[in-house]
C-alpha cells in the first residue's frame, strides 16, 4: 500500500520567512506520529501543505497519492485546525450532522458526539461552549466523516489534566481501529504516550524522525544532575561532552551522552560534587537537547 | 453487473447544499437582530412615506401607494443582498468560521449558492410580508400579475446587488464593513429615488442618478406598474454592465482573501 501522506523537498515562504525548509516525510496508513517543535518551528505550516490548504513554494505534498487540494483524497481525512471559528448561533448536534454532510460516508452524529465526550452539550449552541468544550466540538468535526486520516493540530490546547487525559484516550482508541493520525504538540510527554514515531522540527527543518525509544536512546542519553561547593560558570565545563547545559549558582543539570568522561573530567579539575544523580532523560530533555545541538551544529558550521 | 459495491469517493453535492442552506437559515433566524431588522425597516419605511401618500395619484393617473410599494420592494431585496453578504462575509472572515470551512472537503462553491439561496429566500420573505402590510394598512393591492412581475423583478435584478456585497465582505474587516455599506448603500438607495423619487432630487444629484445601478433596478419594480422613466431594455442592460462590473470587484476581492490565507 502507498503513504498516506507525504511531503517530498516541501518549502514554505511567506515574503521574506522561510517556514518549511526542505521537508520530507512520508506517512503509512495505520501510523501513529506527532510533530513535535518549538512554537514558530513549521508544524502547522506542515500540516496545511499535507491538507493542501497552503500551497509548497517548491517541492511537493500528496495525499494518498493524490494532490492534496483533490477532494477525493481529502475526503478521506478528518482536520483540527487551530485558531477556527464556528458559527456560534449553531447547537453542537446541528453542526456535527453539517460537518458530516460534506463526507461520503460519515459516522452517525451521536457517536461522533460521544466520541468526543460532549454528550450533555449536544443541544447546546457552539457560542456558548467553554474553551475545552469548544476544542472537544473541533475534534467531533474532525472525526465525524469517519476518515482514515486525523490530522489534529495542538489539539489539546485550553484543556485542562483530567479533560487532556480523556481526550488523548479517545484518540489512542480511534488509533487502536487502524486510523493514521498526525498530531502536533509542544507537550512533550502526549508526543511519548501517544505515538509510536516522532517527528522534531525546528526552524522549519525535520531534526530527527524516529520512535520515541529511540529519541530517547539515541540523543542526551542521561540527565546529570549535582551540587558544587562553590557557583560554577560556563568556562567550568569547556569542551566537555554534553549537549545542554543549565547553570544555577552552585546547581547543575546537564545532558551528556558520555556521562563518565565529563564527570570524569570535572573531578579533573578539582570542580567539587554532592547529590549525584545520573538518571535517563525523559524525552522533553532529548528534545532539548536535539534542538540545542542543532544550534551548535550549526554556529560551529558558521564559524 | 458486478457485485462490487460502488464507493462513493465525494460526499453527494445536493445533500451539502440543503445542509448547508438549512444550517445558515437556523443560524440567521437565531440572530434576531440581524433576521427581524431587516425584514421590519422595509415594512417602517411603508409606514413613514408610503402610507401617508397611499391614496395619492400621481401624474399619469398611476396610484401613488403602487409606486411606493415598488419602491420599498427594490429597497428590501436590494438591501437585504448588500447587507447580508457585505457584512455576513465580513463576519465570518472575522470570526474566521471561513477557515473551519475550509478543513473538510466542502466546495467553495456550495456555501457560496447557499448563501445565495437564503439571502433570496429572506428577500423573498421580505417583498411578501410589505406586500401584505402595504394591502392591510394603506389598502394597496395590485393584480396577482403584477405581484408576481414585481417579486420575480426585484429578485433577479439584485444580482449586481449580490456583487456588491460580496466586494465589501471580502475586502472589509469586520468593523469596518457595517460603516462601509451603510456609507455606499444608502446615499445610492436615496440618490437612485428610492425614497424620494427621483425628479425631487436637486439637479446635481439627478445628473448621477441615471447611472446608478439601483436607478436602473428601480426601474424593474416601477416598470410592473407602469411608472419607469427609461425603457426596460435600458434598466436590464444597465444593471448587466454593472453586475459585471461589481462582480469582477467582488471576485478580485474574494481571489486576495483566499491568496492570504490558502496560497
Amino acid at each position: 500500500m502507498g503513504n498516506a501522506v507525504e511531503l517530498i523537498g516541501a518549502h514554505k515562504s511567506f515574503g521574506p520567512v522561510q517556514a518549511v525548509r526542505g521537508v520530507d516525510i512520508a506517512i503509512r496508513p495505520g501510523e501513529v506520529v506527532a510533530m513535535l517543535g518549538p512554537n514558530g518551528a513549521g508544524k502547522t505550516t506542515s500540516i496545511n501543505l499535507m491538507l493542501g490548504l497552503r500551497r509548497p513554494t517548491s517541492g511537493s505534498a500528496r495525499l494518498f497519492g493524490l494532490d492534496p487540494a483533490d477532494r477525493r483524497a481529502r475526503s478521506r481525512c478528518g482536520v483540527m485546525l487551530q485558531e477556527s471559528g464556528v458559527p456560534s448561533s449553531l447547537k453542537v448536534r446541528e453542526l456535527v450532522e453539517l460537518f458530516g454532510s460534506y463526507y461520503p460516508r460519515p459516522m452517525a452524529a451521536h457517536r461522533a458526539i460521544a466520541m468526543a465526550g460532549l454528550q450533555e452539550q449536544a443541544g447546546q449552541a457552539a457560542g456558548k461552549l467553554s474553551g475545552g468544550q469548544r476544542q472537544r466540538l473541533y475534534y467531533a468535526l474532525a472525526v465525524c466523516g469517519d476518515p482514515e486520516v486525523l490530522f489534529l493540530d495542538e489539539p489539546t490546547v485550553g484543556m485542562d489534566v483530567e479533560a487532556r487525559r480523556a481526550f488523548l484516550e479517545g484518540i489512542r482508541e480511534f488509533a487502536a481501529s487502524g486510523r493514521t493520525i498526525i498530531l502536533t504538540t509542544h507537550y512533550l510527554e502526549e508526543a511519548d504516550q501517544l505515538a509510536e514515531r516522532i517527528v522534531v522540527i525546528d526552524r522549519g527543518v525535520v531534526i530527527a524522525d524516529a520512535t520515541p525509544t529511540e529519541i530517547k536512546s539515541r540523543v542526551a542519553g542521561k540527565r546529570v544532575s549535582f551540587q558544587s561547593d562553590h557557583p560554577l560558570t560556563e568556562a567550568d565545563f569547556q569542551d566537555l561532552p554534553y549537549t545542554s547545559l543549565d547553570l544555577h549558582e552552585a546547581s547543575v543539570r546537564l545532558l551528556s551522552n558520555e556521562p563518565e568522561s565529563v564527570l570524569r573530567d570535572l573531578f579533573d579539575r578539582g570542580v567539587q560534587i554532592r547529590n549525584l544523580e545520573v538518571v535517563g532523560a525523559d524525552l522533553e530533555e532529548a528534545f532539548i537537547s536535539l534542538t540545542s545541538r542543532d544550534q551548535q551544529t550549526r554556529k560551529e558550521a558558521l564559524s | 453487473m458486478s457485485v462490487a459495491s460502488v464507493r462513493m469517493d465525494v460526499a453527494p453535492a445536493p445533500r451539502m447544499l440543503f445542509m448547508q442552506i438549512r444550517s445558515q437559515l437556523i443560524g440567521y433566524v437565531r440572530i434576531p437582530a440581524f433576521s427581524v431588522t431587516s425584514l421590519a425597516l422595509p415594512l417602517m419605511f411603508w409606514l413613514f412615506f408610503g402610507l401617508p401618500n397611499a391614496h395619492h395619484t400621481m401624474s399619469g393617473g398611476i396610484s401613488a401607494g403602487a409606486y411606493v410599494l415598488c419602491s420599498f420592494a427594490a429597497y428590501a431585496v436590494s438591501s437585504m443582498m448588500v447587507f447580508n453578504f457585505g457584512i455576513g462575509v465580513a463576519n465570518a472572515r472575522g470570526q474566521k468560521t471561513d477557515l473551519l470551512q475550509r478543513a473538510p472537503p466542502l466546495p467553495s462553491w456550495v456555501s457560496i449558492t447557499a448563501n445565495i439561496v437564503n439571502a433570496l429566500i429572506f428577500a423573498l420573505t421580505s417583498v411578501v410580508l410589505l406586500i401584505l402590510f402595504a394591502g392591510a394598512t394603506g389598502g394597496v393591492w395590485l393584480n396577482a400579475g403584477a405581484y408576481l412581475s414585481l417579486i420575480a423583478r426585484v429578485l433577479l435584478g439584485s444580482l449586481p446587488m449580490i456583487g456588491l456585497g460580496m466586494a465589501i465582505g471580502y475586502s472589509a474587516g469586520p468593523n469596518a464593513a457595517p460603516a462601509i455599506t451603510n456609507l455606499i448603500y444608502l446615499p445610492m438607495a436615496f440618490a437612485s429615488g428610492l425614497f424620494v423619487p427621483a425628479e425631487f432630487l436637486p439637479d446635481v444629484v439627478q445628473k448621477v442618478t441615471v447611472y446608478l445601478p439601483l436607478y436602473h433596478y428601480g426601474q424593474l419594480a416601477w416598470d410592473t406598474v407602469g411608472a419607469a422613466s427609461e425603457p426596460i431594455w435600458k434598466a436590464a442592460l444597465g444593471l448587466l454592465i454593472w453586475a459585471v462590473i461589481l462582480f469582477a470587484l467582488a471576485v478580485r476581492a474574494y481571489r486576495l482573501d483566499q491568496t492570504r490565507k490558502f496560497a
